[in-house]
């Protein structure tokens, strides 16, 4: 990994699970072995209002929060928060959105918040395995099936997605 | 917390986390606290790492049971946020005076930026007017390292340690590494034990005066230390470009000046003002950056260091790595704005929603309070006037009451919410009792169960620790009714909007004094009051 962090800017509103999902990504960084620092407000902006969280990682990590312009990923949970969090994301940032999850096979709606974690995953050098382990110590047992097949659909929605931009081409 | 239950080589934590471990690591007999963000996860961690913890009704007697502790020769942490000092600033300038026993540690959890807060005051001022030796940690790792550190200045100098977080470095996720705090040797705690040193510990004039003179020479050789031995690091650059900072502003400055040579301080009062004197002399241009108050940059020319500071406007609001970026190249052109986000709202459904309708309906003049309900001045409602300090609500009605014209005093409401009540608005209504308004007066508590903007805390008014297990509880319309209150109602808002309107009106109407408690559990937190309630009465049975 460079000496330059990989940033990744998590955002939706309040009550989507914007921070379980930016937890999930740092610990699976975490358990990679590499420096990873992950910001979030609480309080006053939980109720219904805009979130957004910060996950960055690599060789070595200071501030925890992604500066303006320089997000790699961004990962949008409520669609109306895209023009929100836009100035975060570089120039060459790839922007992950729910229109790009086909939402009538997701088993729980709630979990629209993996299923995009999932796409982010095909861009990010983890195994599925951490992931996967990751999810699983997160989230309540009970939700543990809905969430991996969430997590999978979305991880498909990137790969179908990368084809079709290839035949395009 | 499923990192804090894994085998500690190392573990991602927030600083609130990193405090609470360390704290429990070190053998802390007791925490207390009030809720407020983003100090809150510091005592519920601690107690579900196995401390022992207790909210207390306000800051100010937290600290108090704090001291206690540490006259007992034990180990306390008292947790609170920036304005929650205010509060307990009474006996903590006292208590800076005071030869303890045991170990104090003061967490306060500063909010620049105010995302949760009505102010963003620089608690650092709070060291120095009071004479406490303060620790700003900049990240997890340094969290629980100084409070290791605070314990142990706690107990080798005798005195009260505020250990001064912000809310990046409390509510940020760094990997804590607990071999390297390895060096830091907290001993173990001494048994609790009680021995009468009045000249020490009763702050009479003639004790006070000596004491005072003791606390300075104490400072001073703390001082001392910390130029020696102090919690501060060098980072070796560039000759030309030298930076003095401390807490989470050090993070923006590596990034944004990762050649620059940089004074990072860790104990920031009193200040190691040798090192850094000794910094400014070994670079070409000496810059402080700290976010916040000019705190740094004062101390440092009061010692005769010039330094430079950061343009006023950078006061307002956090630091971030652009805006260091900025002040470092003298950048002052307009900062970018950001969008505007989702300004928070009260829960579809939530009980204060019927409480502001009809407060919007009877047109009153609502002198408010802080809590989730103060989302009640945002539309669609409008309806709350004032906010000052958790309190407030009480005796800023009372004082509108005492000085509008009649037609204008009938209509003014105080809304609190319940554990706001219990935190401060008792003595208002001991106020209200005292010195009653000619028009009377309104007081609606908003009782939905818990401390929900905070997130869900107990509080004296459920009836349930900070555990959520039965304990004793404090019944508002018992206690109003014993204060002497005559017109005291129970009623739930949203059962019957109508009525609950109406019964805001008679009251409004009558020149004596009401009391009006609107209770309905959080929607939120409705189905864990249950639940406890459920396993509480298990546990009796």
């Amino acid at each position: 990994m460079s000496s330059r962090p990989t940033n990744v800017v998590i955002a939706g509103l309040g009550g989507q699970g914007v921070l379980k999902s930016s937890d999930i990504l740092a610990e699976v960084a975490f358990s990679a072995g590499v420096d990873v620092k992950k910001s979030e407000l609480h309080g006053m902006s939980q109720r219904g209002g805009s979130v957004s969280s910060d996950v960055r990682f690599g060789e070595r990590v200071f501030s925890p929060m992604v500066p303006e312009g320089e997000a790699d990923f961004l990962v949008v949970i409520a669609p109306d928060q895209i023009p929100v969090n836009a100035a975060v994301l570089g120039q060459d940032g790839i922007l992950i959105k729910p229109s790009q999850i086909d939402k009538s096979n997701l088993p729980n709606k709630k979990s629209i918040n993996v299923a995009l974690l999932g796409a982010l995953s095909r861009h990010l050098p983890f195994s599925v395995e951490a992931w996967v382990a990751a999810l699983k110590r997160n989230l309540p047992e009970k939700l543990h099936e809905a969430n991996l097949e969430a997590f999978f659909i979305g991880w498909e929605s990137t790969e179908a997605k990368r084809r079709t931009s290839e035949q395009e081409r | 917390m499923d990192c804090l239950q894994q085998q500690r080589a190392s573990a991602l934590l927030s600083g609130d986390e990193a405090v609470a471990m360390a704290a429990f690591d070190a053998g802390v007999t007791l925490g207390t606290g009030y809720p407020g963000t983003p100090s809150t996860e510091i005592l519920e961690t601690f107690e579900k790492l196995g401390g022992r913890a207790q909210w207390s009704p306000n800051e100010k007697v937290a600290l108090e049971v704090g001291i206690g502790v540490a006259f007992a020769g034990a180990r306390a942490l008292v947790t609170m946020k920036h304005v929650g000092l205010n509060v307990a600033a009474d006996p903590l300038f006292t208590v800076a005076l005071i030869r303890l026993d045991g170990a104090l540690v003061v967490v306060s959890a500063d909010d620049p930026g105010m995302a949760s807060s009505q102010n963003e005051q620089d608690n650092r001022r709070y060291a120095v007017a009071a004479g406490v030796s303060m620790l700003e940690p900049s990240d997890s790792q340094e969290a629980y390292e100084f409070t290791l550190r605070a314990i142990e200045i706690s107990e080798r100098w005798q005195v009260p340690v505020l250990l001064r977080m912000t809310t990046r470095v409390c509510h940020s996720k760094t990997i804590v590494r607990f071999d390297r705090s390895g060096a830091i040797a907290v001993p173990p705690s001494r048994p609790p034990h009680f021995e009468h040193d009045f000249p020490s510990r009763v702050m009479i004039p003639a004790y006070a005066r000596p004491a005072h003179r003791r606390l300075r020479k104490t400072l001073a050789e703390i001082a001392a230390w910390n130029d020696e031995a102090g919690p501060n690091a060098l980072v070796t650059g560039s000759a030309s470009l030298g930076i003095i900072t401390s807490g989470v502003a050090f993070q923006y400055v590596c990034e944004a000046a990762p050649s620059a040579s940089v004074l990072k301080l860790g104990m920031t009062y009193p200040l190691p003002v040798k090192r850094m004197h000794a910094f400014a002399a070994s670079v070409e241009r000496c810059i402080v950056i700290e976010e916040g108050d000019p705190y740094l940059v004062e101390g440092a020319r009061t010692a005769g260091i010039a330094v430079e500071g950061k343009p006023d406007s950078f006061r307002f609001g956090e630091l971030n790595t652009s805006r260091v970026r900025r002040i470092l190249h003298g950048d002052n052109s307009p900062e970018p704005k950001r969008a505007p986000g989702k300004p928070p709202a009260l829960c579809p459904g939530c009980p204060h929603r019927s409480v502001y309708t009809a407060l919007k309906n009877l047109n009153c003049i609502v002198p408010g309070d802080i809590g989730c309900y103060s989302l009640g001045v945002l539309p669609p409602f409008e309806a709350m006037d004032t906010l000052v300090c958790m309190g407030a609500a009480i005796g800023v009605g009372l004082g509108l009451r005492h000085s509008l014209p009649p037609e204008e005093a009938r209509r003014v409401v105080s809304v609190i919410g319940d554990s706001t009540f219990v935190h401060s608005g008792i003595t208002g209504l001991v106020e209200m009792i005292y010195n009653p308004p000619e028009s009377g007066h309104v007081v609606l508590i908003l009782d939905n169960g818990t401390t929900a903007m905070t997130g869900m805390q107990e509080h004296p008014g459920t009836g349930r620790t900070l555990a959520h297990a039965r304990t004793g509880k404090v019944i508002f319309e018992d206690l109003a009714r014993s204060l002497g209150v005559r017109n005291v109602h129970v009623i739930d808002p949203t059962q019957n909007p109508e009525k609950f309107q109406e019964l805001i009106q008679t009251c409004l109407d009558t020149p004596e004094l009401s009391v009006v408690i609107a209770r309905r559990d959080c929607l939120l937190a409705a189905r864990s009051i249950r639940e406890y309630e459920r396993c509480n009465e298990q546990q009796t049975n």
